[in-house]
């Protein structure tokens, strides 16, 4: 074995200070097995040690809410009538970085397993992703690669692929964030904890094999990117999804037996995490043989066994006795299981190799006592920057018509169907809402409800300001779930930053919490889990902060609302009000490369009230389309609501009066809380009614029909042309390199 | 009728097949596990369905096919009764050799999914009767190898003996011919890369695909 020497320590993402802490722990030195475990353990993707004191001042408690957010693998929320949805979002950035194809499939496969393990069926995936430029041949390789693994997986595996974001930004050059949700469904007497208990009661190992792929990945993923990373390829993992579908049959109908006691998935950290943690949750001692561990490879050592985060696998603790029925069940699925140790009194975490002690931990210290930083937070630099920034400075923007379509031709306001059609969003035969409208849905057969759900964040707005930008990230997504009439139930995130030693990164991430704070309390949409990837970082630097938002809504009967115009004649309302906000718009980035400025404000109560206005008006029948202003404003808007299935689109004919505002704000800017909507003629009077009735403001600004958009007295192009440049723009890019 | 869906290890689109067959089109329907071979006589009309059987190693349906659950197939096709492949079950069919051709990767060379025109070719089979002769139905479709291929006088047979039931309008993976669907000789084994069972509802967008099953049920009535 060898000697622990400072640099060992150095290599293991420890400091002196936490290996002195190691030390009082064990009372002695410890081993390299032991120091492995720590390290991983103790690391910011496992242990949140830089993170958790912020984390914990968000609202994490609800009627709804199940099981609180950070105790289980994820958050369980109720949706009545003895049913619960399970999900969670979580990143895969790092190994996405590294090697995009099997980077991103593993993060879907970590996700759906975080979901199962709880017993409940995985019913649809969605993602949020975000690259550098795609004019660029590496960014280009990214996206493929990422899609490509994200469509292997979820296709492979069954769990439709339903939407999501995609974002082009040059902070995130070299450093791509793959977010991957998942939501389950289950009964409420089905879910499971993953926790040990019972003195004596077998623990097992199921599924793949341990190899040496993934080695210590969770300390990978805590470090920043840098030109050395290309050199930790082994630390991504390969993913199988058809070993993973048989994997959650397997489970699925193991937990509907009574064997089980606990189950948890083997993620990040692997063997270790799955077995310090469900004993420290049940308060037990462990006791594991690492000679009993299926292996691929020869000659593996003890700690590459435990660190190893080889895919596909879990640790399923029995009751004693039941093992026989249980081994049916996985001789069914073909699954390989191996009894690798047992529960034992006591707190300790003990791994032994053909039974001599290898590692002896107490589980808690591991697995919830992890040193806890309160880092030192400072206000960038850069803000003084660009808040001062002036739109005069900039000069003149050009021909409105030319800007809408050089708007609807940027990656990130283009159409996503290259990326949409490679996934199966239609398997499970539940989506009713396909991808393309502002929330994905899909139906709960056999009721008469429906889940919808949102992915968003804009980070230019938290680049230019965390508090504003991560309010206004829930909002989108409260505001996305509502256009389909869902009632938004609950959030989880995933907090993508740079490297929280920085201060001014510390600030931005402790900011973004602050704004998610004050955001979900006035929605009512408590956490109910998620996750933290820091040390964003390529050499250039930090990415804008991203704190990821996944919105479930909830709507109980009737059919979902989509963004598109249906039918000639229909009356168009804006409901909102459009200010002079053009600071952190995609027209600034677009047109002038310029990402500065103050971004749109955001009311919170005035963001609570129209959610609460478009859910009465969905539930009423009272809308034919609802679609959000979000990212090129109100032009883009309009323009997008015009892009039906093809074959389908309609005009529309809108008429608008600026007022105080410039024509740039009053087209382009991205004001929050408006919403383009399309109401039938007859139900003009009751939506205006309703709108009314919360005093919330609204306009009538003209009316669907012909075959172009016209928006007198600023805009006309026909609708082909728009949807024609909206719909090639990423298709052509992307097809640069074929 | 009873309706059997056989569920591979890896095949994913059973459930849909199953609640379509009981929920939507009332029927009686049964799964029929991959490791039960034997006997599938019970069956009016078995159904392979989507998915990626057996991970869909070497070759889409390339394993699925020795499978102890087509023994039964088979002899359930040599009788004459019903046998539908949607999707995996068509590669699946072709591997086995109860349809001819094979199954490339698409020309794009990725997985697409959307929905397609087909036109009803061929009305003739106990799968499409209830269709009009080149009625447009819209479908969708979700596959990474569902690029047809055959030999020109395959192809030639196809053509003469009406075995080609469904073409695409919009081709969306470069099969040859356009072809979508086709039957054997005897018309009672029917292969489709389209997912029917996903356009059965208004919820989802089209019902284009019902009369498919609609076709079967009359038939095995």
């Amino acid at each position: 074995m060898p000697e622990i020497s400072p640099d060992i320590i150095l290599r293991h993402n420890i400091t002196m200070d936490e290996y002195e802490e190691i030390k009082r722990i064990l009372g002695r030195a410890p081993n390299i097995t032991e120091l492995g475990i720590f390290s991983v353990m103790w690391s910011e993707h496992c242990s949140y040690k830089n993170s958790k004191k912020l984390l914990k001042t968000l609202p994490r408690d609800g009627e709804r809410m199940l099981v609180k957010a950070g105790d289980e693998n994820a958050g369980v929320v109720d949706i009545g009538d003895g049913l619960v949805v399970v999900f969670k979002i979580e990143s895969h950035n790092h190994p996405s970085a590294i090697e995009p194809f099997q980077g991103a499939a593993t993060g879907v496969g970590g996700i759906l397993r975080d979901i199962f393990t709880m017993g409940a069926r995985p019913v649809l995936n969605m993602n949020s992703l975000r690259f550098g430029n795609p004019e660029e041949a590496a960014t280009r390789r990214l996206v493929s690669g990422v899609v490509a693994g994200i469509a292997h997986y979820g296709n492979c595996i069954g769990v439709p692929t339903i939407g999501g974001e995609v974002y082009f930004d040059e902070s995130y050059e070299g450093n791509p964030l793959v977010n991957a949700f998942s939501l389950g469904l289950a009964r409420r007497e089905e879910i499971v904890k993953a926790k040990a208990e019972g003195t004596g009661n077998p623990v097992f190992y199921l599924g793949a094999a341990t190899g040496r792929d993934g080695m210590g990945g969770a300390s990978f993923a805590s470090k920043d990117l840098s030109a050395e990373s290309e050199k930790e390829r082994p630390a991504v993992q390969v993913g199988d999804p058809f070993l993973e579908k048989l994997l959650l049959e397997a489970v699925l109908e193991l937990l509907r037996t009574d064997c089980v006691v606990g189950i948890q998935d083997m993620g990040a950290a692997g063997l270790t995490c799955s077995t310090c943690e469900t004993a420290s949750r049940g308060n037990v001692g462990i006791e594991i043989d690492v000679a009993k561990v299926p292996q691929r490879e020869t000659g593996m050592a003890p700690y590459e066994i435990m660190l190893s985060e080889s895919q596909e696998r879990m640790l399923v603790i029995l009751k004693k006795g039941r093992e026989a029925e249980a081994k049916r069940i996985f001789e069914k699925w073909d699954l390989h299981a191996e009894e690798i140790g047992f529960v034992t009194a006591g707190t300790m975490m003990v791994v032994k190799e053909n039974g001599k002690i290898v590692a002896e931990i107490p589980a808690r210290k591991l697995a919830d006592e992890a040193p806890l930083y309160s880092r030192e937070a400072r206000e960038p630099e850069y803000l003084k920057k660009t808040r001062a920034f002036d739109r005069k400075s900039l000069g003149s923007a050009g021909d409105l018509n030319a800007v809408l379509l050089k708007l609807l031709d940027s990656p990130t306001i283009a159409s996503k169907e290259w990326i949409y059609e490679q996934y199966d969003h239609m398997v499970r035969t539940s989506t009713t809402v396909l991808p393309g409208s502002d929330a994905s849905v899909i139906r709960v057969k056999g009721t008469k409800k429906s889940i919808a759900v949102s992915v968003d964040c804009n980070s230019t707005y938290c680049y230019l300001d965390p508090y504003e930008g991560a309010k206004a990230a829930v909002a989108e997504a409260a505001r996305n779930v509502a256009c389909s009439g869902a009632t938004p139930l609950s959030v989880t995130n995933c907090l993508n930053f740079g490297n929280p030693l920085n201060p001014e990164i510390f600030w931005q991430l402790k900011k973004c919490i602050e704004g998610l704070r004050d955001a979900c309390l006035a929605f009512d949409t408590p956490i109910s889990g998620g996750n933290v990837s820091l040390y964003n970082q390529n050499p250039k630097g930090a990415i804008d902060p991203t704190p990821t938002i996944g919105m479930v809504g909830l709507i109980e009967g009737g059919y979902p609302v989509t963004s598109h115009f249906k039918k000639a004649g229909d009356v168009i309302l804006l409901i909102g009000q459009t200010r002079e906000e053009l600071g952190g718009s995609e027209f600034l980035k677009t047109i002038f490369n310029v990402k500065s400025g103050i971004p749109p404000r955001l009311d919170l109560g005035e963001a609570k009230k129209l959610v609460d206005v478009l859910v009465e008006l969905c539930a009423a029948d009272l809308l034919r389309s609802a679609h959000d202003c979000s990212e090129g404003g109100l032009a883009v808007a309009l323009a997008e609501s015009c892009f039906t299935k093809r074959g389908a689109e309609i005009g529309a004919s809108v008429e608008l009066t600026k007022g105080a505002l410039s024509e740039e704000a009053l087209l382009f800017g991205e004001t929050h809380s408006r919403v383009v909507v399309s109401v039938a003629p007859e139900n003009v009077k009751k939506a205006l009614e309703v709108i009314e009735s919360y005093g919330f403001p609204c306009e009538t600004i003209g009316k669907v029909g012909g075959d172009r958009l016209v928006v007198t007295p600023f805009l006309d192009a026909p609708v082909e042309v728009l949807k024609h440049t909206w719909r090639n723009a990423l298709k052509r890019r992307m097809a640069a390199d074929v | 009728m009873k309706f059997g869906v056989v569920v591979f290890p890896g095949s994913n689109c059973d459930q849909d097949c199953f609640d379509v067959a009981k929920n939507v089109m009332g029927q009686d329907v049964e799964f029929a596990w991959h490791k039960d071979g034997g006997d599938v006589s019970k069956y009016d009309c078995i159904i392979l369905p989507g998915g990626f059987s057996y991970g869909d190693y070497l070759r889409t349906g390339a394993i699925a096919r020795f499978s102890p659950v087509m023994e039964g197939v088979r002899k359930h096709a040599e009788k004459g009764k019903l046998v539908i492949g949607i999707c995996n079950g068509f590669q699946i069919l072709l591997e086995a050799g109860l349809l001819p051709g094979a199954m490339l990767r698409n020309e794009s060379l990725k997985f697409v999914c959307r929905h397609v025109s087909l036109r009803v070719e061929n009305t003739d089979s106990p799968f499409t009767k209830k269709y009009k002769k080149g009625q447009v139905l819209s479908i969708p479709v979700a596959h990474g190898e569902g690029n047809y291929f055959a030999e020109p006088e395959v192809l030639k047979k196809l053509n003469s003996n009406g075995q080609v039931l469904l073409r695409y309008i919009d081709n969306p993976n470069g099969s040859c011919e356009d072809i979508a669907g086709i039957c054997n000789e005897k018309r009672n084994v029917f292969g489709l890369m389209p997912h029917p069972e996903r356009a059965s509802e208004a919820a989802l967008g089209s019902t284009d695909g019902r009369a498919m099953f609609e076709s079967i049920m009359e038939t095995a009535r």
